[in-house]
């Protein structure tokens, strides 16, 4: 018997057993779709989190004041000294490292903002031009803080101030009052939603002088550093402690912390997540197996006849074999293929309901999942077919 | 040419042994018209399985057109049974999801023949036993006559040297049986070698020669 006219013989039984193949090739589906939605779940989780990480900034270097990590005694201490504050002076420093793009310090305070007797307490940014790139922001009308243009007052709005403060959208240029001084309107931020938490969308933000005079403080909260390159995040950190402990008298009482670390972190959690959701979900795929296997042993039972008429009419026994082995394989392929269009259809659904999350499916779990499905088909078939292959045909053919 | 030497073949059931065939020699030409009968039990239906290698006998030797195919592999055995042996059933035993015509094409297809040259087989046997307009009909839409036609045609479409029917009519009534028989003796006039395992006497009588056979041994063999 050829490989094909197997193939067409046991397509041809396969759907003529209607409703037992659906329901076989149903089971597989589900399975292979869990595969496939679930890792999507997962993978959309770890893309959520990298993104918004990401959406911190790139290449990004956090530098603040104090010590995050304890070793050995503090000197100072026992004079009654704290640690020295984190400077703009500090900061100017740091971005003549040759490892350093740019850096944006930052200071960040709570303050009245009222125009045209509107009023309300926002979140306020000191830093400089630097900050947007730095961020990823956008503006969506005017310009940022100009460059050097530290010294004058200008501001610039997050989107949703903008348009609670000037509904006719006519924001730049306007005059407003934050605490005591009064600012003139540059531009205002393109709507970014919430990003760990902080929204971008509510803040304002002015020139690091007058948030610094606005504050009454001298020390930085951060200083936001971009290295040149992936490759130059290490040594940008090294260089940025090393510069800081030799101006601040040989102390090292700052903390530079870069989130590739933590990003890695998350990265790996959530990747390990999502192998074992589908390790779980490929669980549901052996089970439809056995199932499959099951219903195999059945189907030899109820042909036993049949299978002693092909060996009457001189079938071989791998000839038995291989027609149910095909079988197996018919149903778990249209299992495999269905699931995959299946799962992929969920994936879209859970990407049309939750569309901040990425549910893509992985491509290795699209194709783990289908070949999961064939491998299990046809180990599930081996014992079935080994066993309609042996039957002995006279007693087959009697029905005994 | 079939040549049977001291065949012995026990059944097993629970402690006790059925010998169902006991020290059976028998010598069959080419284009004989034999019928086997004899009681239920007595061994004939085993004589048939084994005279087409459906059975394997605990004892003595089988030699068919001049080859000793006793100890013949299982594959071989399903080689030479699909060349040189048709058979027939009472119960006709049509696969039910295939039609008529695809039924008839099994052997061809188990054989490894092209497509091509098995559609126009199939259309020669369908011609040749009347069944043309039957081709796309399953077994549950074919009167017994019929299937037992689809049967015929699906035993003899590889031309085997041995036609061997078992109770051929058995499920049939006087008129479509006698059809039947007369469809199988045609195939015989051709030159096959048809054997008929049957009880009834009166069809076992239109055969050329007639084995008795009682408690697995032949107790009557006459021309």
């Amino acid at each position: 018997m050829t490989p094909l006219d197997t193939l067409k013989l046991s397509f041809s039984t396969v759907a003529s057993y209607r409703t037992r193949s659906l329901l076989i090739v149903l089971a597989m589906a589900l399975g292979v779709a869990a595969v496939v939605v679930l890792t999507a779940l997962g993978e959309g989780a770890r893309r959520y989190v990298v993104g918004q990480f990401s959406s911190l900034g790139t290449n990004l270097i956090i530098v603040l004041p104090g010590r995050a990590e304890t070793s050995g005694g503090f000197p100072g201490a026992a004079l009654g000294q704290t640690p020295r504050d984190l400077t703009l002076d500090d900061a100017l420093f740091i971005s003549h490292l040759p490892q350093v793009r740019r850096l944006a310090p930052l200071n960040v305070g709570v303050a009245e903002l009222a125009s045209g007797g509107r009023l309300r307490e926002v979140t306020v940014l000191g830093s400089t031009s630097e900050l947007l790139p730095i961020r990823h922001m956008k503006l969506s009308q005017g310009s940022f803080l100009a460059q050097g243009s530290e010294r004058s007052a200008q501001i610039v709005l997050g989107s949703v101030l903008a348009r609670e403060f000037f509904p006719d959208g006519k924001a730049v240029g306007q005059r407003v009052r934050l605490g005591d001084s009064r600012f003139l309107v540059s531009g205002v931020l393109a709507v970014q939603g919430e990003s760990m938490g902080f929204n971008s969308d509510e803040i304002a933000i002015i020139p690091i002088d007058y948030a610094q005079e606005l504050f009454n403080t001298e020390s930085l909260f951060r200083i936001l550093v971009e290295a040149r390159s992936r490759n130059a995040i290490e040594p940008a950190k090294a260089a940025i402690r090393h510069a800081l402990t030799l101006r601040h008298d040989g102390e090292e009482d700052v903390t530079v912390i870069t989130q590739d670390a933590v990003l890695d972190t998350f990265d790996r959690i959530l990747r390990a997540l999502t192998l074992g959701v589908a390790g779980i979900a490929a669980i549901s795929l052996a089970v439809a197996g056995i199932l499959v296997m099951n219903v195999m042993l059945v189907a030899v039972a109820q042909r036993t006849s049949e299978i002693g008429l092909l060996k009457a009419v001189g079938a071989t026994s791998a000839d038995i074999r291989r027609l149910f082995f095909a079988e197996a394989l018919w149903l778990s392929l249209a299992g495999g293929a269905i699931g995959y269009a299946l799962g992929h259809f969920g994936a879209w659904m859970i990407r049309l309901a939750y569309p901040l999350l990425p549910a893509f499916p992985p491509a290795w779990a699209s194709v783990a999942g289908v070949a999961t499905a064939l491998i299990t088909g046809v180990i599930a078939s081996l014992l079935p077919a080994s066993r309609a292959a042996k039957l002995d045909p006279v007693l087959a053919l009697s029905g005994k | 040419m079939i040549r049977l030497a001291a065949i012995t073949r026990v059944f097993r059931m629970g402690d006790q042994e059925v010998r169902a065939l006991n020290n059976v020699s028998i010598d069959i030409a080419s284009g004989e018209y034999v019928s086997i009968m004899g009681p239920s039990g007595s061994g004939k239906s085993t004589l048939l399985n084994v005279i087409g290698l459906l059975d394997r006998p605990d004892g003595g030797r089988y030699e068919l057109d001049g080859n000793d195919v006793t100890d013949l592999s299982e594959n071989e055995r399903a080689r030479v049974r699909r060349e040189k042996i048709g058979f027939v059933f009472q119960s006709f035993h049509l696969v039910p999801r295939l039609t008529a015509a695809e039924n008839i094409e099994l052997p061809l297809m188990l054989e490894g023949v092209a497509p091509t040259e098995r559609k126009s087989r199939v259309d020669a046997a369908l011609d040749a036993f009347d069944l043309r307009d039957r081709a796309r009909h399953r077994p549950s839409e074919l009167s017994g006559g019929q299937r037992q036609r689809v049967a015929i045609a699906r035993a003899t479409i590889l031309r085997p040297t041995a036609l061997l029917a078992d109770e051929p009519t058995g499920n049939l009534d006087h008129r479509i049986g006698a059809e039947v028989m007369a469809l199988l003796e045609g195939l015989h006039h051709a030159g096959t070698t048809l054997i008929v395992v049957t009880h009834d006497r009166e069809l076992g009588a239109r055969a050329h020669r007639h084995i008795g056979m009682r408690d697995g041994e032949i107790v009557a063999d006459e021309t």
